[in-house]
């Protein structure tokens, strides 16, 4: 963010609840990142002013998208063509909500998102768990037991990561009808297991490499063996990382559109499908705040999963920074 | 559904074929089309195949070609195949066909005459691959549209441009009263539709067909076909204010009198109509642009992969039957916009340019389809092209050609 | 008789390496195989379906002539670096703004952070809307008054990329802000205190102490914006759909074209294993430095 824009900006109002002088020298300087993170707080200082300011200058960049994609999923059709995208509706309207929930087609299924919302959890639940327990176990063997070509194999799936999906579907295709599990939602279970395996493996990696080695240490010492030390001592400490996971693998998979519908059948496709298909659909008027209401319908779930881990994060974080 | 398999094994074990055509079967349909008007259109299918006593599952996927393909695809080379899908007519599915991986119709076709009924028999040809037949054509959709929006020629004091040179000479003036002359999205089919309607309309039917069907690149590189790059600048010219991406957003903008005019499909027309206007009075439609009245017999296709079981078996046969028939036909392409595959249905109520489409179907004046002819390979190399050009003014009309001919001889 | 001269050495690990067995088996069959699998066919001129007839290095000659594959790099390139640089710069600023004992921190971390949830797909749609000139931003400023406003980055092909970076930014650097504040939580409160008693300036500590000491994050961090801009595709497609013209397009759009849109599976391999060459010559000196060789504590 531009620190000139930031100098415009007076958000007064946050600062007056703030107490503690102690003024940094530097507040205003080119880079905003100012002061550390134990200094107590002060009164509307230049600090805080910067401070807010950037974060509110933020915020507001961030939250552009979303108020459109909300203002225009209540305003009618006549109203979207004639106004500007930004100015509020003139007449609040749910009927795209509803619409996009339960009345829009799909082909020849009328039933609008919900159609698809059950499926999306059943393959959402399953794929987290499964995809989470192995890379949390690959991360915490690769970290803290080393052993011959482990980090060969490591150095693969962090290549794998930046294979773009779409040149493999081709190859696990394949590999699935071999196995005879093309089709099924086991298979599309397993797909999802192994596209987010690096990214999950190298967090957990990282993650259970910067714990104190010496809690490690002790437990062999006391005889603890891989599974003992991996329940016992690593998991209780790792809630943090969890959440990161889980944040990314929710997101991941319940926004996948590919793999939902190349690897199953329209009985176990999930809500994206169902989405672009509202979204999508080339002939006749383009619905924009249907469009729009279902969209954020979709994304309600990693949403609340978002406000709802948001807390846990926090108190993860707290209870998982131990000096190290 | 398991049950119903293991009953059907059970059935088809105790060797009573009859008893299976009795049964009610479900038959999975994929598919891109589900927008309004097409979405209506399968209803027509759905409830055709449904009265026969079977049961359509079905299996829509928007966003053509890109997004629906790859499954289309993947399910059938995975090994669990639909009953039935959509393809567009022409050579997207040949492999498939070589690959032993779809349903030999020719008994289905034989017993139903459709040698006999198809017109133009082009269109069986399609799905034809070494004498044996292997999908219903369903519709044809023809492109060769210049869509006009007739007030707005009215209020720039001008006639209604009855070709494309009319048209391209009422340009500067409707500029002056602050007019997009020519709509146009710009997503890469939509570019190259445009110039390939240009090239029949200028060029006609022969040079098309030799330089799309024979590949001939001397030809394309040729003189003789240098008026239709100069016609595709005047297009871009025309349409450089155009600012939209969706061919029906671009329909929009001549519906609401934004721009003049638009090249484009017969689909457009049901824009039209859900506007509320009719042909002839408020809009004018040219086939052929005006100067060479043909229109092509593309269209879309089903095909039926070949599966391991008789209940499916019998209720592909059904479906396809229901597809051909002059009822379903009529009803189907009603809803759809486009021209039945028979000659022999009546379509009373066909509108002004629905008839315009009939008539010069029956006088045979008639291409096929660049999908027809050539690889989607190549198709997609020229739909890359003049999305290139279309973009951007400083590639000449001399430059285009060039690379348009370097297309065409490496073209499958 | 050799099994017993050996169990020392295999069973040493052994439930770290059973426990592994699901990753070994994923770099082997699905990454190493599939990727063997993908370059092999490269060279054959495979259509709609994979087949066996080889033909050199036909594909690579023209991927290397076609228009839209220089572009597709050229941008990725610009993407990328542009991408990189912002998401790690601008996520760590925020951090380090949350980091210094706010008010409102939960709001404006949730804040920063719910884009992430939403698909490339719905982000590329949101923000194709704002930045359309007719009805987004420069429509607004226009109607303010300010006539000769202009902010179309979607439909003027020189600086389109640079609108696709505003929405792949807006995307994911809540994402990496979370990381970071996580790493900067993880940072011991007595490294403030005695660089604050040794008198040294809050950016130097920053610079010097705590972000080195952030290290596994950062690698972390770069790895997820990395892996996520070689994949780019659905942003792609949503906001601009590879236009003005071709302007826009990413190799991964290419490779996708190619394998579906084309038909042309060998194509489309080709174009992919220059990625993936690409990816293996920067990523795994990399990747060998960072994971190779090293005991169990990086």
């Amino acid at each position: 963010m531009s620190d000139t824009v930031t100098m415009k900006g007076k958000p007064l109002t946050y600062s007056a609840a703030e107490t503690d002088p102690a003024v940094p020298r530097h507040a205003g300087s080119a880079v905003a990142v100012g002061p550390s993170g134990s200094k107590p707080q002060k009164k509307l200082s230049r600090r805080n002013i910067v401070l807010y300011g950037v974060l509110i200058l933020a915020a507001l960049y961030y939250l552009l998208p979303l108020y459109v994609m909300v203002i225009t999923s209540v305003k009618g059709m006549p109203e979207i063509r004639l106004g500007n995208i930004f100015s509020p509706p003139v007449e609040v309207t749910f009927a795209p909500w509803v619409k996009a929930w339960s009345e829009a087609c799909t082909g020849l299924n009328c039933d609008g998102l919900s159609r698809g919302f059950l499926n999306s959890v059943q393959i959402l639940v399953p794929s987290v768990i499964l995809s989470i327990i192995i890379a949390s176990v690959n991360g915490y063997a690769l970290a803290n037991w080393k052993f011959k070509g482990g980090e060969v194999f490591f150095t693969i799936l962090i290549v794998g990561a930046f294979i773009p999906y779409q040149v493999m579907i081709y190859p696990i295709v394949i590999l699935l009808r071999e196995v005879g599990l093309y089709g099924s939602l086991t298979g599309l279970i397993i797909v999802h297991t192994i596209f987010g395996m690096p990214i999950l493996t190298l967090l957990f990696r990282n993650y259970f490499a910067s714990m104190p080695e010496e809690l490690f240490k002790a437990a062999r010492v006391d005889g603890a063996g891989f599974w003992q030390i991996y329940f016992r001592i690593m998991l209780p400490m790792s809630l943090p990382i969890f959440v990161v996971a889980i944040i990314l693998q929710v997101t991941g998979i319940w926004n996948d559109f590919l793999f939902g519908v190349i690897f199953t059948k329209p009985d176990l496709y999930p809500m994206t499908v169902q989405l672009n298909n509202i979204v999508n659909s080339t002939q006749g008027v383009i619905e924009y705040n249907v469009n729009m209401a279902a969209t954020i319908l979709t994304g309600l779930v990693p949403l609340c999963v978002y406000f709802v881990s948001g807390k846990l994060f926090v108190r993860g974080i707290a209870a998982g920074a131990v000096k190290g | 559904m398991a049950r119903k398999s293991i009953l059907t094994v059970l059935m088809t074990a105790a060797a009573m074929p009859f008893c299976v055509s009795a049964q009610a079967t479900d038959l999975e349909v994929t598919h891109w089309w589900t927008s309004g008007g097409e979405a209506a259109a399968v209803a027509e299918l759905a409830k055709a195949f449904d009265a026969t006593g079977n049961h359509w599952v079905d299996g829509a996927i928007a966003g053509s070609g890109g997004v629906a393909r790859p499954i289309m695809i993947s399910r059938i080379t995975g090994g669990d195949p639909m009953g039935a899908t959509q393809f567009n007519h022409g050579r997207q599915a040949e492999e498939l066909v070589e690959a032993g991986l779809m349903r030999d119709l020719t008994d289905i076709a034989e017993a139903g005459k459709w040698k006999e009924v198809v017109n133009p028999p082009s269109l069986l040809d399609s799905c034809t691959l070494d004498g044996k037949i292997y999908c219903v054509p369903i519709n044809i959709h023809s492109q060769q549209w210049l869509w006009l929006n007739n007030d707005v020629f009215k209020k720039a004091g001008l006639e209604v441009p009855k070709n494309w040179n009319e048209f391209a000479a009422a340009a500067p003036k409707l500029e002056e009263a602050g007019i997009v002359p020519l709509a146009m999205g710009q997503q890469p089919w939509q570019t190259s539709l445009a110039f390939q309607v240009l090239l029949v309309a200028v060029a006609g039917p022969d040079t098309y067909n030799k330089v799309y069907g024979d590949k001939d690149a001397e030809l394309a590189a040729s003189d003789a076909l240098a008026p239709v790059f100069e016609a595709a600048v005047q297009a871009r010219d025309m349409s450089k204010k155009s600012n939209v991406q969706n061919w029906n957003d671009a329909t929009s903008m001549v519906i609401t009198g934004k721009a003049a005019g638009q090249i484009m499909g017969d689909w457009a027309q049901g824009e039209f109509q859900i506007a509320g206007q009719t042909a002839g009075k408020e809009y004018t439609c040219l086939p052929g642009l005006g100067m060479n009245e043909v229109i092509q017999t593309g269209g879309d296709a089903f095909y039926f992969p070949k599966v391991d079981d008789a209940a499916i078996n019998e209720a592909q046969g059904v479906l396809a039957n229901v597809m051909m028939s002059p009822e379903t036909q009529v009803a189907f392409n009603l809803k759809k916009g486009s021209l039945p595959v028979r000659g022999d249905v009546d379509l009373t109520a066909a509108n002004d340019c629905m008839r315009k489409g009939l008539d010069i179907l029956a006088k045979g004046n008639i291409i096929q389809a660049p999908d027809q002819m050539m690889s989607a390979d190549s198709v997609q190399q020229i739909n890359d092209l003049f999305v290139e050009f279309f973009n951007d003014p400083s590639i000449s009309a001399k430059d285009v050609q060039t690379r348009f001919a370097a297309i065409v001889a490496d073209a499958e | 008789m050799a099994v017993t001269a050996r169990p020392a050495r295999w069973h040493r690990n052994l439930s770290a390496k059973i426990a592994a067995i699901p990753m070994i088996a994923t770099a082997l069959v699905v990454f190493v195989g599939g990727t063997a699998w993908t370059v092999v066919y490269s060279f054959t001129n495979s259509k709609l379906l994979p087949r066996e007839k080889f033909v050199g290095l036909d594909q690579y000659e023209r991927l290397w002539g076609s228009a839209k594959w220089l572009i597709s790099i050229q941008n990725l390139a610009i993407y990328g670096a542009f991408s990189l640089v912002f998401a790690l710069v601008v996520g760590f600023l925020l951090a380090a703004l949350l980091d210094q004992k706010i008010r409102f921190e939960d709001t404006f971390r949730t804040i920063f952070l719910y884009p992430f949830a939403l698909s490339f797909i719905v982000t590329g749609l949101a923000w194709q809307w704002i930045l359309n000139p007719d009805f987004g931003i420069q429509a607004v400023v226009r109607g303010m008054g300010f006539e000769s406003f202009t902010f179309d980055p979607l439909y003027n092909p020189d600086i389109v990329i640079y609108g696709v970076l505003i929405a792949g930014l807006w995307h994911e650097t809540g994402l990496i802000m979370c990381l970071m504040l996580a790493g900067l939580r993880g940072i011991d409160e007595d490294i403030w205190k005695a660089a604050r008693v040794d008198g040294i300036p809050m950016w130097k500590t920053y610079l010097y102490i705590v972000i080195p000491m952030m290290r596994g994050i950062f690698v972390t961090a770069v790895v997820l914006i990395a892996s996520g801009i070689i994949k780019v595709y659905d942003l792609i497609v949503a906001q601009t759909g590879g236009g003005p013209g071709i302007s826009s397009e990413v190799p991964a759009k290419y490779v996708y074209d190619a394998m579906f849109l084309s038909q042309n599976l060998g194509q489309g391999f080709a174009a992919s294993t220059m990625m993936l060459l690409s990816v293996i010559i920067v990523v795994v000196p990399w990747a060998y430095l960072e994971f190779g060789g090293k005991a169990r504590r990086v």
